[in-house]
């Protein structure tokens, strides 16, 4: 009798939340087209943009140099720069953005690298604009292979062998796999984050819907009459909210997966043109990896909100407890992304220890030591909490508050 | 039948401290026969109602309700009792079928019979019109019907209604009247609160006066204007309550 009642009680409440707009929208159209957006969509215009910084030949303003006629032609020889003669007001011109940068010569700049004599090149440009820095990037460059070609010169001229300015070499090599290093650090994070925050999001309509949202509709009364159990009712209703919240998590994974697939297919013209591309993408055993550690953290968000929701009276009270709680829970989420390693104390610290654990599953890396305390923590968490909502689900002075 | 034996219930209030909503209240509702409870708003017409189909659970007394004690055997209790009130709502995203066999199967029907009972309910209630509509696209009339077609799908020895007509139309509110002495002809319990003298004098075989908290007095129609030396139910209930509503006043 309990079982088929909880299951009878399942059954009804996801027959109304499948019809009910405001659950579908949050649980199955935003993780659905939320990242496809996201990452596609912001991904390509951020890469657009900054591909046709790169492309564009930005204006050059140069101050000076009219003596010195053999750097003004390097300059000029320079590709993808436009050089243009300086105007009195070039300052004003950068802080208005109207040229991203100004390069001042000294006077007599040919001379004095005749006569060996030190001299300073100034660039002025703007910076944290992407246009100016760009530009600054491109002259410094310039600048700099025109400098080397005259100490090469000098060399050559003392009859030196031109080995001697470059005694040894030193290179960096990235051993971790391109997919576990760099830029999927940081996405597993990115990744953890957006799992927590639409699991949270995804179950909590429905936990308001399910418990404030019947008082306020007058359901409460009715359902109570009968026979079935508060606490058969309560752990009926759970189980619906937690489906929603796990649906959100699932489908956000899963839209996650395709769309880096997509931004990868994209990104690989770029890559093979000699570029670097980010490298995002999630395997299926990284998925399914996070998926079951959303499990218990599903289970204590969904309890956390059907103990706080049941407490209101409307369904606007319970919005008001609940909103904030975004933040509660998505601080954690966040802080995961700074550069943090797990540790046995933080394997203990809600939310948190599951979005770094995200981190490092998505990478395939499998600590099974914490991930045991990990999924155990959280799973004693979830407990008391889905023994509290169904205790305060029990209580009258909260089904019937006035 | 019910018994109801020094049912009581005292909430707690921030600012007016304990309140005893229910004192002491005792009687006893017969198979076949009406019990109405007369009472004005916030006398404890609903909440003596509530326990009795065990929403609340009583601070002091007891009530047993076709052999089973509402605090003991709350879920025994909830199976053979039908719930009514202008307060019992429906729930909006099921069609009246759905939200109907919902109960049964919450009552513990098996598939075969409740689809029988669910066939023979909206036939008798001339609710076929309806069957498949989502509820929260039905009338006042047929919400009512379909709040009927939920009490009755378990066909339950005990009725209670808690105004049952508050704020209904009068051919919706005659519908009800209609169907609750329908109830007792077919032998069943019933208990309905109200504050309409009227619908007390047309349906109540016994009739108990209820303010603030307690049970004033208990009695058929005809006892009562015996007792009082008034024909006019409205007198009497006016000499039996105004004692008390003195002392709230001075209060």
């Amino acid at each position: 009798m309990s079982l088929r009642n909880i299951g009878i009680v399942y059954r009804k409440e996801l027959t109304e939340a499948l019809r009910d707009r405001r659950t579908v929208v949050a649980s199955v159209v935003i993780p659905l087209f939320l990242f496809p957006l996201l990452s596609v969509g912001f991904g390509t215009l951020i890469a657009s943009i900054v591909s046709k910084t790169e492309e564009s030949s930005p204006k050059v303003m140069v101050a000076g140099g009219q003596d010195s006629p053999g750097l003004l032609a390097a300059l000029k020889a320079t590709p993808k720069i436009e050089v243009v003669p300086a105007t009195p007001n070039w300052k004003d011109l950068v802080l208005e953005k109207e040229i991203p940068i100004v390069v001042e010569i000294p006077s007599g700049f040919d001379k004095s690298i005749t006569d060996q004599k030190k001299l300073e090149v100034f660039i002025y440009k703007y910076s944290g604009e992407l246009k100016s820095e760009t530009a600054a990037n491109k002259l410094n460059d310039s600048l700099r292979a025109y400098r080397e070609n005259v100490v090469k010169s000098r060399v050559v001229a003392q009859k030196l062998p031109v080995e001697v300015l470059d005694p040894f070499q030193i290179t960096q090599k990235n051993i971790a796999p391109p997919e576990k290093s760099g830029a999927a650090l940081f996405f597993g994070g990115f990744i953890a984050y957006i799992v927590v925050f639409l699991c949270f999001n995804g179950g909590m309509h429905p936990a308001i819907d399910l418990t404030a949202g019947e008082k306020e509709r007058g359901t409460m009364e009715t359902i109570l009459s009968s026979p079935v159990s508060r606490s058969h009712l309560v752990i009926g209703k759970f189980l619906l909210v937690l489906t929603t919240a796990l649906a959100t998590a699932a489908l956000s994974v899963i839209s996650m997966g395709i769309s880096f697939a997509l931004v990868h297919a994209l990104q690989a013209k770029t890559i093979q043109a000699g570029k670097e591309g980010i490298e995002m993408h999630i395997g299926l055993g990284a998925a399914l990896s996070v998926f079951i550690m959303a499990i218990p953290l599903a289970v204590l968000f969904s309890s956390v909100m059907l103990m706080v929701a049941s407490f209101a009276k409307t369904y606007k009270e319970a919005q008001t407890y609940l909103v904030p709680l975004i933040f509660i829970v998505i601080i954690p989420a966040i802080a995961a992304m700074a550069p943090i390693d797990l540790n046995a104390r933080l394997a203990l610290v809600p939310i948190l220890n599951v979005s770094l654990l995200c981190k490092e599953l998505v990478i395939g890396l499998y600590h099974w030591k914490y991930i045991a305390i990990i999924f155990t923590s959280t799973c004693a968490y979830a407990a008391v909490a889905l023994f509290l909502a169904v205790k305060m689900f029990q209580r009258e002075s909260v089904l019937f508050r006035s | 039948m019910i018994e109801a034996k020094g049912l009581s219930k005292r909430f707690q209030d921030k600012k007016r401290g304990e309140i005893r909503a229910v004192d002491h209240v005792s009687f006893v509702a017969k198979p076949g026969q009406i019990y109405g409870l007369l009472g004005a708003n916030g006398a404890g017409k609903t909440t003596t109602l509530r326990m009795l189909a065990t929403i609340l659970e009583p601070s002091d007394g007891t009530a047993v309700v076709y052999g089973h004690d509402v605090i003991d055997d709350p879920e025994k209790v909830r199976a053979s009792v039908g719930f009514l009130s202008t307060a019992t709502a429906l729930y909006p995203r099921l069609t009246a079928q759905e939200l109907v066999e919902y109960f049964g199967r919450l009552n513990g029907m098996d598939e075969a019979a409740l689809k029988q009972r669910v066939d023979y309910i909206f036939e008798r209630l001339d609710m076929n019109e309806f069957r498949d509509r989502r509820c929260d696209k039905l009338s006042t009339g047929m919400k009512q019907k379909t709040s009927i077609a939920r009490t009755l799908v378990h066909d339950p020895p005990v009725m209670i209604f808690d105004e049952p007509t508050l704020g209904l139309d009068i051919m919706t509110a005659r519908s009800i009247i209609h169907f609750i002495r329908e109830c007792r002809d077919r032998g069943k319990t019933v208990i309905f609160s109200t504050h309409v003298m009227s619908e007390v004098e047309k349906l109540c075989d016994v009739i108990g006066i209820i303010q603030s908290g307690k049970l004033l007095t208990e009695g058929t129609l005809a006892e009562l204007r015996n007792r009082y030396g008034e024909q006019d139910l409205e007198e009497i209930f006016v000499k039996v309550v105004s004692p008390l509503y003195v002392d709230a006043e001075a209060r």
